[in-house]
């Protein structure tokens, strides 16, 4: 049997595909359809200090090949959080990482230096890369402004920080900096690129809340080629994703640089979409005849 | 035991109906065993990534062993559906959501059922119907109002007839029954129900079930506000993407939050929902 275990700094975990933020809820919607201790880890949908209500519907299109979508970081706050979610999560049995989001550096401290206190946490995703707020600009937009959150985050707790990056920026090499000098652990990506879709009858946009995040294998190409290009500018693990459907797709993140990976919408699609793609992987690494996948992360031969 | 199953399932029927509708019936045991009217499931029209999402669709009808859903081929995934043959498998993930509360309306003598259905919203009403007949509900309680925009896209007319529950159509160009809407026709029910017996306000003697377009739940809702010894319950419908309740994609505004169509719904009670 192939070792599939993979160590992101402190992070250990037992294989490298996780279920990404957003796209499964608290693990609970999915115990009937999915072995959810074979996942490699949880995160958590995005999780605020105070509650939110998220945006106006239609939260969802189809696109070719993809999907948008504007919830808005709906969720029950911290307190609801800890009290409804995270009981049932903790007896899984495999790492729960908490994804959380804020407006100031400070915010993000607070409910980091929270969950440090809260048992049954692994690790922390910043998610300074939701484009559904309606803000101006996204904190992982600019260098300064992620290195600071980082920061801030850094100082408030010892578990494992993993900042998810948005891929609606000019240079990734440098947010992804930022984010390693701030004291990041770990860096994700991609978040969802900014996206919308018309309804030509009426002229009106197709998402209520008027443009969302595009997600699903219409991005993957270049999903992976901000893997790659934070690859080479940073030494921290990295977790890829973005339209990951099946094993290939996951094994060419991890062969561009990607230690682990997240798969979203694919788990709408099939539920199974996760442990089949641990399966796949596993077939890879036995049918190649090599015995531990850490020999392919970043393996690609580019001549380079 | 798992609430939700996902599987595999053998299609032993899919049929034509009209120029643009079709019926598959579904090898599903173990579905039919758990799933109640007013719930659905979530098809996967192909095995590839073009259309991407899945497909929600309502139960339309219970065999012992199967069910069918009864469906407009209007758009990329339907049509992929429609091309399906007798013998091919389809991936399901069913039962989801809340269903109609059956009990609500059976074993009254003096309660009175309304079925309404605009278009498409036939679909969950004729389970629904064979449903609460089989609860013990008296065919001769029942009203079934079907709405559509022409005789030809009225459907479903024999099943409903062959229960014995009083049957009324409306259609927007008057080639079958009342010509106008078919809350027009649910107004004048609800009049003579009225008149019939005798009602204090705080015992609901109607209970409305519809399923169909926004603008024919939007206008019961109005009507029901007038009407405070009606219970009025919609089967709504909202974008979807993973039908289970984690990707919080099909919120629907309610008096008390948003709630998950998938989830909390499809039906929900029409009087809380923020129009």
């Amino acid at each position: 049997m192939a070792d599939l275990s993979v160590s992101l700094g402190k992070l250990r975990l037992s294989n490298p595909v996780l279920v990404a933020s957003g796209t499964f809820g608290y693990g609970e919607d999915y115990q009937d359809l999915v072995s959810l201790k074979r996942l490699g880890a949880l995160v958590t949908k995005t999780i605020t200090l105070k509650k939110r209500e998220g945006n106006p519907a239609p939260r969802i299109v189809e696109t070719y090949q993809g999907m948008l979508n504007s919830i808005g970081l709906e969720n029950p706050g911290f307190k609801g959080f800890v009290e409804t979610q995270l009981p049932f999560m903790r007896k899984i049995g495999i790492p729960v990482i908490v994804s959380i989001s804020a407006d100031k550096a400070v915010q993000f401290a607070r409910l980091a230096r929270a969950l440090s206190r809260t048992a049954g946490v692994a690790a922390i995703e910043l998610n300074i890369s939701c484009p559904n707020l309606g803000k101006k600009g996204l904190i992982a937009q600019d260098a300064r402004s992620v290195y600071k959150v980082v920061k801030a985050t850094r100082r408030a707790t010892k578990l494992p920080i993993i900042t998810k990056l948005s891929p609606n920026v000019t240079d990734i090499g440098a947010i992804a900096k930022a984010a390693g000098k701030g004291g990041s652990d770990i860096i994700s990506l991609v978040n969802t690129y900014f996206a919308m879709a018309v309804d030509v009858q009426t002229r009106t946009p197709k998402l209520g809340s008027i443009s969302g995040g595009l997600s699903g294998p219409a991005i993957k190409p270049q999903a992976l080629w901000m893997v790659r290009q934070a690859y080479k500018a940073v030494k921290i693990p990295i977790i890829g994703m973005g339209g990951i459907m099946n094993a290939q797709d996951a094994l060419e993140f991890i062969v561009c640089g990607a230690s682990a990976i997240a798969v979203g919408t694919a788990t709408f699609v099939d539920p199974q979409s996760a442990t089949k793609i641990i399966a796949g992987i596993e077939s890879y690494l036995e049918e190649k005849r090599i015995p531990n996948l850490k020999k392919v992360i970043g393996s690609l031969k580019d001549g380079k | 035991m798992p609430k939700i199953i996902q599987k595999k399932l053998k299609i032993l029927e899919n049929k034509k109906v009209g120029a643009e509708y079709c019926r598959m019936k579904i090898l599903a045991p173990q579905i039919v065993q758990k799933a109640s009217p007013g719930q659905f499931m979530h098809l996967r029209c192909n095995d590839e990534v073009e259309p991407l999402l899945r497909r929600p669709f309502s139960f339309h009808r219970f065999h012992s062993d199967s069910f069918e859903i009864f469906y407009k081929v209007i758009g990329r995934g339907t049509k992929l559906l429609a091309k399906k043959q007798k013998g091919d498998t389809i991936d399901v993930l069913a039962p989801l959501g809340n269903g109609f509360e059956l009990e609500r309306t059976t074993n009254d003598e003096t309660r009175t059922t309304i079925l309404v259905a605009g278009g498409m919203g036939v679909a969950p009403l004729l389970a629904l119907a064979e449903g609460l007949i089989k609860n013990g509900l008296k065919a001769e309680k029942a009203v079934v109002l079907l709405g559509a925009r022409s005789a030809k896209h009225i459907f479903c007319v024999d099943d409903f007839k062959r229960l014995g529950v009083k049957l009324y159509i409306a259609t927007d160009d008057g080639s079958r029954g009342h010509k106008g809407l078919v809350t027009e026709l649910l107004e004048r029910i609800l009049r003579k129900v009225n008149r019939k017996s005798k009602i204090t306000n705080d015992e609901r003697r109607i209970t409305i079930y519809a399923c169909g377009p926004k603008a024919m739940l939007k206008a019961i809702t109005i009507l029901n506000r007038k009407q405070p010894d009606v219970s009025c319950f919609g089967s709504l419908e909202e974008n979807m993407a993973c039908g289970v309740g984690a990707c919080l994609g099909c919120a629907i505004e309610t008096v008390d939050g948003y709630k998950r169509v998938c989830k909390e719904g499809p039906v929900f009670d029409l009087k809380d929902i923020k129009w």
